[in-house]
């Protein structure tokens, strides 16, 4: 479904990515793992058509979108929970939530996706006309998924969807996710924390300092990677052991 | 002296100011800049209402409606030509610009009309005044308050129920969010424009209307007036600019009746004392929060 292949990408001088490859196929789940700063989130700019790659190619459905805009690749079915959430703290849920629906708004259907949502996330529906910015963090993190999933996407990429929540609450968050996928939804979840993202994912992608570490399945990886350096970081933010 | 004159004519001066400083605050929420093109919008309106006010045939309201018009096509004009080139570059380069339109735009009428100002033909009711009571009030002062009325409802109608509202919102808050969501950068920064020029085409009749005339440089103080209101009020939300422009209009109606005659012509002066204390005390402005610094990138 999407397959990026030798990726690379910048910020000015700084170059973030030194040629990524990965693919997905339709309907599973997989993992980009990797210490912060490792370029996980500038694979998913890079997609999402926030950030111009320097080279490389990106293709989804067939169709190369590498230098696409981020309005464009939305209407395409690319759907991002972007890090740190990025609700719109000024607007009501129904708000953000209704420009979720934007890029693929049917009238028709409107309705029905927001009584999938509360369904989904029932405190939604309690807070429907309250500010975004009120919310919990945990509940601005459903709003956040909510909101991408308005677009009905065929892909759903979350940037470390349990990044500053409680552990019960990224429980709930994981089960969520997993439950996403199981109705059909086909997912690259981002993540610093391994040990939960590979309880879940079908395949995982281990990036280091811009470039491909590992892929495989999580059995493989956890056979082969220290997983603790990975999860914590290790004391070099940049390196992680791999035995070979 | 604080009597109904007093506040009918302060709160008609505050509606004015609210509508110029709440066009300027639209395109600084976008785009994070100060438009020092923003007064020129204003005298292209205060031109064609001179240009069509030439044939005594047509009514005074078209002449109006077309002059407003026209400055929303030129605001719209300078986003596309001007602006749109430079949207992804660095703040100063947007400064720039817009300083560049704004001498353009004064050139080419200066060029095309001439340097000196020109007669703009006005209806009748905005030189007559109405008694009430013991109070002689301008039509004008009690148009201009309808006028803003109106125009608050209806901005508040497009930017809390329309779709293209909540997506300006959004965007002044989380620019690239917005996009991820489908938003078209280009349409939402149009909107901007062309809202910040119909608001600069409403204030230009009431500006022109006082002194019947424009000239090439008539934009000048109403764009220092909308700048000084705005950092008073809040930069960072629409209901700061509004407040900001009530402040200035009380302030400044306050400040013409307690000075004594020798000071008036120090008005300006004292409002800059005012400003100066703002920045210096309350950067932020009388209302806080809004929008947060994400520039367009
Ligand atoms: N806006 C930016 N400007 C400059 N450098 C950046 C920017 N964003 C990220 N980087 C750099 O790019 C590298 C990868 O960052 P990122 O993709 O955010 O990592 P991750 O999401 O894996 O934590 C890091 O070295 C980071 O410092
Ligand atoms: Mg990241």
């Amino acid at each position: 479904m999407l397959k990026v292949q030798d990726l690379y990408a910048s910020y000015g001088a700084i170059t973030a990515l030194h040629g990524v490859s990965l693919e997905i196929a339709e309907g599973e789940i997989v993992a980009l793992l990797g210490v912060n700063g490792a370029g996980k989130s500038t694979t998913l700019k890079s997609i999402t058509g926030v950030l111009r790659p320097v080279k490389g190619s990106i293709t989804f459905l067939g169709e190369e979108i590498a230098n696409r805009s981020p309005e464009s690749t939305v209407k395409k079915g690319i759907s991002l929970v972007p890090e740190g959430r990025d609700i719109f703290g000024s607007l009501t849920v129904e708000e953000n939530l209704r420009l979720g629906a934007y890029a693929n708004y049917e009238r028709a259907r409107y309705k029905t996706d927001l009584e999938e949502m509360f369904q989904l996330f029932p405190i939604l529906k309690e807070r429907f006309h309250q500010a975004g910015g009120l919310l919990s963090g945990g509940e601005q993190q459903m709003l956040a998924i909510a909101r991408a999933l308005m677009s009905r996407p065929k892909l759903l990429m979350l940037d470390e969807p349990s990044l500053g929540l409680s552990p019960a609450m990224t429980d709930q968050i994981f089960d969520l996710i997993s439950g996403l996928h199981q109705r059909g939804t086909t997912i690259l979840l981002v993540e610093q924390n391994a040990e939960r993202a590979l309880e879940i994912v079908d395949r995982a992608y281990l990036l280091a300092t811009g470039s491909l570490e590992f892929s495989g399945t999580p059995d493989e990886l956890k056979r082969k990677v220290d997983i603790a350096s990975v999860y914590l970081g290790g004391d070099d933010n940049d390196h992680c052991e791999v035995h070979l | 002296m604080i009597d109904l004159e007093f506040i009918i004519n302060t709160v008609s001066l505050g509606s004015l100011y609210a509508l110029l400083s709440l066009g300027l605050v639209f395109v600084y929420g976008i785009l994070k800049l100060v438009n020092f093109a923003y007064g020129e919008y204003i005298m292209v309106a205060g031109y064609a209402m001179h240009v069509i006010g030439q044939n005594r045939g047509i009514p005074w309201y078209v002449t109006m409606a077309v002059a407003v018009l026209f400055a929303a096509v030129v605001s719209y004009g300078t986003e596309l030509v001007a602006f749109r080139p430079v949207r992804t570059k660095s703040l100063t380069a947007m400064l720039v610009t817009s300083f560049a339109v704004s001498v353009f735009l004064q050139n080419v009428v200066l060029i095309t009309i001439s340097p000196r100002a020109r007669a703009v033909p006005l209806p009748a009711f905005f030189s007559q005044t109405l008694t009430l009571g013991t109070a002689t009030i301008p039509v004008r002062n009690l148009v201009i308050i309808g006028t803003t009325i109106v125009l608050l409802i209806g901005l508040t109608f497009v930017m809390k129920r329309t779709v293209l509202g909540i997506a300006m919102r959004a965007a002044a808050d989380k620019f690239t969010t917005t996009r991820l969501m489908g938003v078209p950068a280009n349409l939402v920064i149009s909107a901007t424009f062309i809202i910040s020029g119909l608001l600069a085409g409403v204030v230009a009749i009431f500006w022109v209307g006082r002194s019947a005339s424009v000239d090439p440089l008539i934009g000048a103080a109403p764009l220092l007036i909308a700048f000084i209101a705005t950092v008073m009020g809040g930069m960072h939300s629409q209901i700061g600019a509004v407040i900001g422009g009530f402040v200035y209009g009380l302030l400044f109606n306050i400040l013409s009746i307690m000075l004594p005659a020798t000071m008036i012509s120090y008005r300006d002066a004292f409002m800059f004392v005012i400003v100066i204390l703002f920045l210096l005390f309350r950067p932020e402005g009388i209302w806080r929060g809004g929008y947060t610094e994400e520039r367009v990138g």
